[in-house]
């Protein structure tokens, strides 16, 4: 056995009075890469932020523990050594990663000049020396021009393009260890399918240690050699990740990997399927008492509850002298579709497919360019300000980040009671009484309608959120990403309401969202979005089973599969997802649809 | 970006004439030059205080006389004064570099200071020094200027005699006026610093930059206080109006021959072109000190730059 480059030992940090990490020991070997696995809370980056000693810097302190690192000075108890020795250490021989490729570089620095900056630091180079280095390593993380990108500011770079640049930065001075906390959370799978590959063979190439911290068990089985399953702040389970996979030991790893929602796992089926959860016990896994259930409440023979028809929205960019419209963004191009009454129709896309202008335009917070939207048979433009108002009931929006959505100052039961009160469907007492009701619906109590969004979690928030929505008796709910944020067993709670929501009361659901296993679990059926126009349209079964479009295609290979044994050696597609800005009478081609089979249409 | 320029220069352009609009007509609210003029000289009668107002001009309409004081404004001509009949434009030449110099040491006795006391009270927030540095600005925002001016001087020129009480005479007679005028600033600017360095402290960047291995001043006063220029500049710009109406005050109590002293002076003599313009020089340097600022917002922000 190799000696490992870090290992951790009994480590434990607290936040004040709170342990965060708890007698905790990982190690790492060379050339190897270790996945952290866990939910929020499990003290998976803190830990990284320990070994960067950064933890420190942020108010944690260490109440135990070595982490040893065999720097090229001999080894090193990195908790032992003061801050400026650290200084020679990260960034030169310990490199990071962070999840957030938009805020991770400084907006007001130039591309060249935020990686030379270590390059110039660590290895002494002049200017000019660090900014042909800083290029070659643009070029390795594949980059298009990379001189031409020193010259960059961030804000000229997509989000896949700019955690090229942190990777390329993190590599600057061939570290021996590279941490990387969540580093395709924030990206769109096609994206991620590139960072990946790019991670992977600069792995090889300089036989670097990896920490790969991550929520994403696809990502996990495609990345890892080793994973180590973190919760509470302690180590649940470790092993090989063909191990941990077939083989989990400990429940807690059992429960964690059957709540993930796997791309194919419905293969087969024609509907949705209510699955029972597994959560993990102190005896082992349980599985609820309760059946799956198909979800067949999609009422196809009734009449369509929204109907989309051609339905464009563009927005104008001022640019020049004049400040006349130079540019247009085509968010939404000649987009229909219906949706039925208990149906789930999902929105699938990447950024910039214009998945969020639908649904913001069926909400009314966005004016369409052209097009209808009808509800019930009457169309939104027909309707007087007064019906407007009550169809804003009928239709309610659940939203990705629950935190972000209610009012802060507001108790959860204010937020609930809020739509009632302003529709003035009902009086005050009877609000609290359906408040409480709604709650408990919800999977929550009454003695929550007291507290405020901070004392709740986030899978907690997310129900107030629901809550709120039913308050009015909706028909149509909109959820945009609403589940994007949350930790997979949470997820798997709220898509186990929802699907209840909608046996109980007939809704139907717009659910937009980039996560394909998701989609395929919950949905009726598909609508596939590629720069504001649909490219495929039909049953979940159809768009999954048989895509026909080569963009669905693409979508559908580049998802990781929670499978370590069939990782794929497919080459990852290459280049940007295309941008909808384009310059005025420059006009996107529209894209004509064919019906392939019943029900399945594809764009030819 | 040329076309920016050229309408934030028109912009600018039109808001020193509504200036001049405002204050010409102001002026003349407060009184008749004549009267004053004509104190200390015996009895006079109307037809005195006619002629008078015929010598200075002052019996013209309104407009005649505002349309005169916007042509000479085109040359540099600001008239002269009803008080010795010396050319306003001569005046001002003395007055505004004594005026702009004080300004310029006040701003960056602030500078110096706050800058680096914002910046160790966000990185001790809660700490003993954020404490004494949030005491420090209370104290200082209490104060009057008139009063720290006094007591400064109290204390250095009559009991150390360390500094010149009053005058406009080399680099020594700087100290106590800038000091003054800077640290009333400062009281201010610091608690900005603290709060925008906190906001830019929370940022992704900040954490890489440090996972970097750069040292703290590199990460704070490099790659924090260069996102942080914004605001403040923005501030600046606002607080330069101030700094000059807080001038006039603090020229006065160290005798120094400033705009705010010319100002005071044709206040109390009426002397319509003299406070015509200095109101009017003021207000466009006020003008053209914010014109500078957004025009510098593209060379610390590349977001903007590319608008």
């Amino acid at each position: 056995m190799i000696d490992p480059i870090l290992s951790i030992e009994g480590l434990s940090v607290e936040f004040g009075a709170s342990r965060v990490v708890d007698n905790l020991s990982y190690s790492v070997e060379a050339g190897r890469t270790l996945a952290i696995v866990g939910e929020s809370g499990s003290g998976k980056s803190v830990t990284a932020l320990s070994i960067m000693r950064l933890a420190d810097m942020a108010g944690a302190r260490f109440a135990g523990g070595k982490i040893l690192f065999q720097s090229s000075n001999g080894p090193v108890d990195l908790l032992a050594l003061s801050q400026d020795q650290m200084r020679s250490i990260r960034g030169k021989e310990i490199a990071m990663i962070f999840q957030e490729p938009m805020t991770s570089l400084n907006p007001v620095f130039s591309i060249g000049d935020q990686i030379s900056e270590a390059l110039i630091l660590h290895e002494r180079l002049t200017g000019a020396q660090a900014l042909e280095a800083a290029a070659e390593l643009l070029a390795k993380v594949r980059l298009p021009d990379p001189k031409g990108q020193l010259k960059r500011y961030p804000h000229q770079l997509s989000g896949g393009m700019r955690q090229r640049v942190m990777i390329a930065m993190a590599l600057a001075c061939k570290p021996k260890l590279l941490i990387a906390d969540e580093p395709t959370t924030a990206l769109d799978v096609t994206i991620q399918a590139q960072i990946l590959a790019i991670l992977r063979d600069l792995q090889k190439e300089f036989g670097i240690g990896v920490i790969f911290i991550t929520h994403d068990m696809g990502v996990v089985a495609e990345m890892a050699d080793d994973v180590v399953v973190m919760r509470n702040g302690r180590k649940v389970e470790e092993g090989d990740v063909r191990t941990i996979f077939a083989k989990p030991v400990q429940p807690y790893t059992k429960a964690l990997l059957a709540a993930v929602p796997k791309l194919g796992a419905m293969q087969g089926k024609d509907l949705p399927l209510r699955t029972p959860l597994t959560a993990a016990t102190d005896d082992g896994v349980t599985t609820a008492a309760e059946e799956e259930r198909i979800q067949d409440t999609a009422r196809e023979d009734a009449a369509p509850l929204l109907e989309v028809r051609d339905l464009v929205v563009r927005f104008d960019v001022k640019r020049g002298l004049f400040g006349g419209v130079s540019h247009r963004v085509h968010a939404v191009e000649k987009v229909g579709f219906t949706i039925y009454p208990g149906e789930t129709l999902a929105l699938v896309g990447e950024s910039g497919s214009g998945k969020s202008t639908i649904g913001r335009t069926i909400q009314q917070l966005q004016a369409a360019t052209s097009g209808t939207i009808s509800f019930r048979g009457r169309q939104l433009t027909d309707l007087n300000k007064a019906e407007r108002h009550a169809l804003r009931q009928k239709i309610q929006y659940i939203f990705q980040d629950p935190f972000e959505s209610l009012d802060p100052r507001k108790t959860a039961g204010f937020s609930i009671a809020e739509p009632i009160l302003t529709h003035r469907l009902m009086s005050a007492a009877d609000a609290k009484r359906k408040v409480h009701e709604l709650l408990e619906r919800v999977g929550l109590t009454a003695a929550h309608a007291g507290r405020y969004p901070h004392e709740f979690s986030g899978g907690q928030r997310q129900r107030v959120c629901i809550a709120r929505a039913l308050a009015c008796d909706p028909e149509l709910i909109v959820a945009d990403e609403s589940l994007s944020a949350l930790d997979v067993s949470i997820q798997a709670q709220i898509i186990n309401l929802m699907m209840d929501l909608q046996a109980e009361r007939g809704l139907a659901y717009l659910f937009i969202s980039h996560d394909m296993a998701v989609v395929e679990k919950i949905s009726h059926r598909v609508a596939v979005l590629y720069l504001g126009q649909i490219v495929e349209l039909g049953r979940r079964r159809q768009v999954f089973e048989t895509p026909a479009h080569s963009y669905t295609k693409r979508l559908l290979s580049a998802v990781p599969v929670a499978d370590p044994t069939v990782r794929r050696d497919t080459p990852v597609p290459t280049g940007e997802i295309p941008s909808p800005l384009r310059p005025v009478g420059d006009e996107p081609a529209i894209v004509t649809m064919s019906e392939i089979e019943a029900g399945h249409f594809v764009a030819g | 970006m040329i076309g920016f320029l050229t309408k934030r220069i028109l912009q600018a352009i039109f808001t020193v004439l509504v200036v001049t609009l405002v204050v010409a007509f102001a002026i003349r609210l407060t009184g008749d030059p004549a009267l004053i003029s004509a104190q200390g000289g015996g009895t006079v009668t109307e037809a005195d205080l006619q002629r008078i107002r015929v010598a200075l001009g002052v019996d013209r309409p309104f407009y005649v006389q505002y349309f005169g004081f916007l042509k000479g404004l085109l040359t540099l001509d600001f008239g002269r004064s009803f008080v010795g009949g010396t050319p306003v434009s001569q005046l001002i030449g003395t007055a505004l570099p004594a005026t702009l110099t004080l300004a310029f040491a006040s701003l960056f006795v602030s500078i110096v200071l706050s800058i680096p006391l914002g910046v160790k009270a966000a990185t001790t927030r809660g700490k003993w020094p954020d404490q004494a540095i949030r005491i420090f600005s209370l104290i200082g925002l209490s104060f009057p200027n008139f009063w720290l001016a006094t007591m400064l001087v109290l204390l250095f020129a009559i009991a150390l005699q360390w500094l010149p009480p009053s005058g406009y005479d080399g680099f020594s007679s700087y100290i106590m006026p800038a000091v003054t005028m800077g640290l009333i600033l400062t009281a201010t600017n610091v608690r900005l610093v603290r709060t925008t360095m906190l906001d830019t402290l929370r940022s992704q960047y900040v954490m890489v930059a440090r996972a970097k291995g750069l040292s703290e001043t590199k990460v704070l006063y490099k790659h924090a206080l260069r996102n942080c220029a914004i605001v403040l500049l923005t501030f600046l710009g606002v607080q330069f109006g101030g700094l000059l109406g807080g001038i006039v005050v603090v020229e006065r109590v160290f005798n120094w021959p400033g705009m705010g002293t010319l100002a005071f002076d044709a206040v109390a003599a009426r002397d319509y072109p003299v406070l015509q313009s200095v109101i009017t020089v003021l207000s466009a340097l006020i003008i053209g000190v914010n014109l500078l600022i957004d025009l510098a917002y593209g060379l610390i922000d590349p977001r903007i730059r590319t608008q």
